[in-house]
């Protein structure tokens, strides 16, 4: 018994900047989740990434005009993130070209103007803690942001959950009957680089990326449902965090990178397991269904 | 009596190129009119463009009393991503989006009112069935089923009955009669002449430009027919180059 509290609780309860990293991680857990299952299915599974790297020159302007102030690099962050989403999706909309492209070509020019700016002051150091963060250094005030985005991602997530859906689903049908979805999707892709804003002083926007997007492909072998497929992901999240933080503990390694290992682990498992379309139900193969409504769950 | 939509001198074009070249006329209300012309002759882009998905080039089209939201549309088949994690009530249900808006919560009665219009399309039982499940049929039949829903006065079909089997294709047409008998519009665009001779009273022939409009025993005759093949054979054998115009403008280009 006390083997297991060693191993799963003591780290916790004995060391102060774990607990701030466990919570940081569910609080980004909430709102990763989420946004990550709606990535995927909107096909956009790479966008994280490229955000993740847009975002970069305004952490570093902020971080020269205001030094190591989480504050100052956030706010440097979503605008940067910001801008090069929105002129991407303008260009997108405006010229028809697929906003993936258009994205590919802003986050690309967005990163090489943040790599000019840190290299021209002169430290490679701090660039490596902007993209991959160190969770052992989240303080209160980085607790703070976290925790808030977290909350507002889960509130603004619920409210447009439905205009959201039919923009993702049938965008055609969605602009018929006026639903035109354009402002949810704009408040989505702020939460995107809010999130990932957020997360970069405790995993680094990179690694926030992977916490964001393992867990979303994930569940999307483990249910046909929407709402299943979210509840999943975020559990996913939490759970990679949890033991991520453990692994990284004991056996001493980064911690970022633990915990997308852990979530990668169980986006691995997932397709061998899945019970959707993985590939154990591909092979052993179940007596199909004789009433649709056991098709259900 | 007042013209429900009214096309005055519609041009859509895609890259400059028109698909619809000068199209005008009426779709009265309550008709049941089909759309019919051969591959490339624009029925599609027209559809789009009276819903507002596309815009148009030069001309206008007036809806006179109908709102925009009274309209209904659904398009060919393949537009959707059918392994979208959703059930078929969900998808039926997002057809009360004019009632239930982005935020209102969905009534009991809605969701009784989703599950009747799944029932009228033959689909009970399969009310929590993912729709990546489902059959080409079945997957139409819940696409119905939402149109129903809708609820509304304009309804526009573009190849509702493609590579459905004959079973089907009576049963919705069932429908579409049905909604015609309620006094709504329906326009769909078709190909298979027979079917609209058989179905539709008024058809739109269309090649690009308006070959004929009215009775559908007027509009298909074998001389209109062979007239429109003629027109858009024209077009493809020419390229980009367009047809002989019989009035000058400058309102699109010709390359």
């Amino acid at each position: 018994m006390s083997a297991y509290y060693d191993l799963l609780v003591s780290p916790f309860m004995d060391f102060e900047f774990m607990r701030r990293a466990l919570v940081a991680c569910f609080a980004l857990s909430l709102g990763a989740g989420p946004i990550g299952v709606f990535l995927v299915l909107r096909r956009m599974s790479l966008m994280g990434d490229a955000i993740g790297h847009a975002v970069l020159p305004g952490v570093a302007i902020g971080y020269l005009l205001s030094g190591l102030s989480v504050w100052a690099m956030s706010l440097g962050g979503v605008v940067a993130g910001l801008v090069v989403a929105l002129l991407a999706g303008a260009t997108a909309r405006t010229t028809g070209m697929k906003e993936d492209a258009s994205l590919a070509g802003f986050y690309l020019a967005s990163l090489a103007l943040g790599v000019l700016i840190v290299s021209a002051a002169g430290s490679s150091v701090d660039l490596l803690h902007i993209l991959f963060g160190s969770i052992l250094a989240v303080d209160d005030e980085g607790l703070f942001l976290v925790v808030s985005v977290g909350t507002l991602s889960m509130l603004l997530m619920a409210a447009i959950f439905r205009p959201l859906a039919l923009e993702c689903f049938d965008p055609i049908f969605a602009r018929a009957v006026g639903a035109g979805g354009g402002w949810a999707y704009a408040i989505f892709m702020g939460l995107v680089v809010l999130n990932l804003v957020a997360a970069f002083q405790a995993l680094g926007t990179l690694m926030a990326v992977g916490l964001m997007m393992l867990p979303a492909l994930a569940a999307r072998f483990w249910s046909e449902n929407l709402g299943t497929i979210i509840v999943t992901a975020t559990i996913f999240a939490m759970v990679a965090s949890l033991t991520g933080l453990l692994v990284s503990f004991h056996v001493e390694l980064a911690s970022g990178p633990s915990i997308v290992m852990t979530a990668a682990a169980i986006y691995i498992g997932s397709i061998i397991l899945g019970t959707r379309s993985g590939l154990l139900a591909r092979l052993l193969r179940r007596p199909h269904y004789h009433d649709p409504k056991e098709a259900r769950r | 009596m007042t013209p429900a939509i009214t096309l005055t001198d519609v041009v859509v074009a895609y890259r400059r190129l028109p698909a619809v070249h000068h199209v005008s006329g009426a779709f009265e209300p309550g008709t049941l009119t089909a759309i019919a012309g051969p591959n490339g002759a624009g029925k599609s882009t027209l559809m789009k463009a009276i819903m507002g998905l596309m815009p148009l080039s030069s001309g206008r089209i007036d809806t006179a009393h109908v709102s925009p939201r009274q309209f209904a549309y659904l398009p060919q088949a393949p537009e959707i991503d059918r392994s979208f994690p959703v059930s078929v009530l969900q998808t039926v249900m997002f057809g009360a989006w004019q009632r239930t808006g982005a935020f209102r919560t969905i009534s009991k009665v809605d969701r009784e009112c989703a599950r009747a219009c799944i029932a009228n399309v033959g689909l009970d039982g399969y009310e929590h069935a993912p729709i990546a499940a489902l059959s080409t049929g079945q997957w139409q039949r819940t696409l119905f089923a939402r149109l129903i829903l809708q609820d509304a006065r304009v309804i526009l079909l573009d190849e509702p009955f493609a590579s459905l089997d004959e079973r089907t294709t009576d049963e919705l047409m069932a429908l579409v009669h049905g909604w015609h008998k309620d006094g709504r519009s329906v326009i769909a665009v078709l190909h298979d002449i027979t079917f609209i001779r058989q179905h539709f009273p008024q058809t739109l022939l269309l090649a690009r430009e308006r070959v004929a409009w009215g009775p559908t025993a007027e509009t298909l005759s074998q001389d209109n027919l062979i007239k429109a093949k003629a027109m858009t054979d024209r077009w493809a054998r020419d390229g980009e180059r367009a047809p002989q115009h019989h009035h000058d403008h400058t309102g699109h280009a010709h390359a």
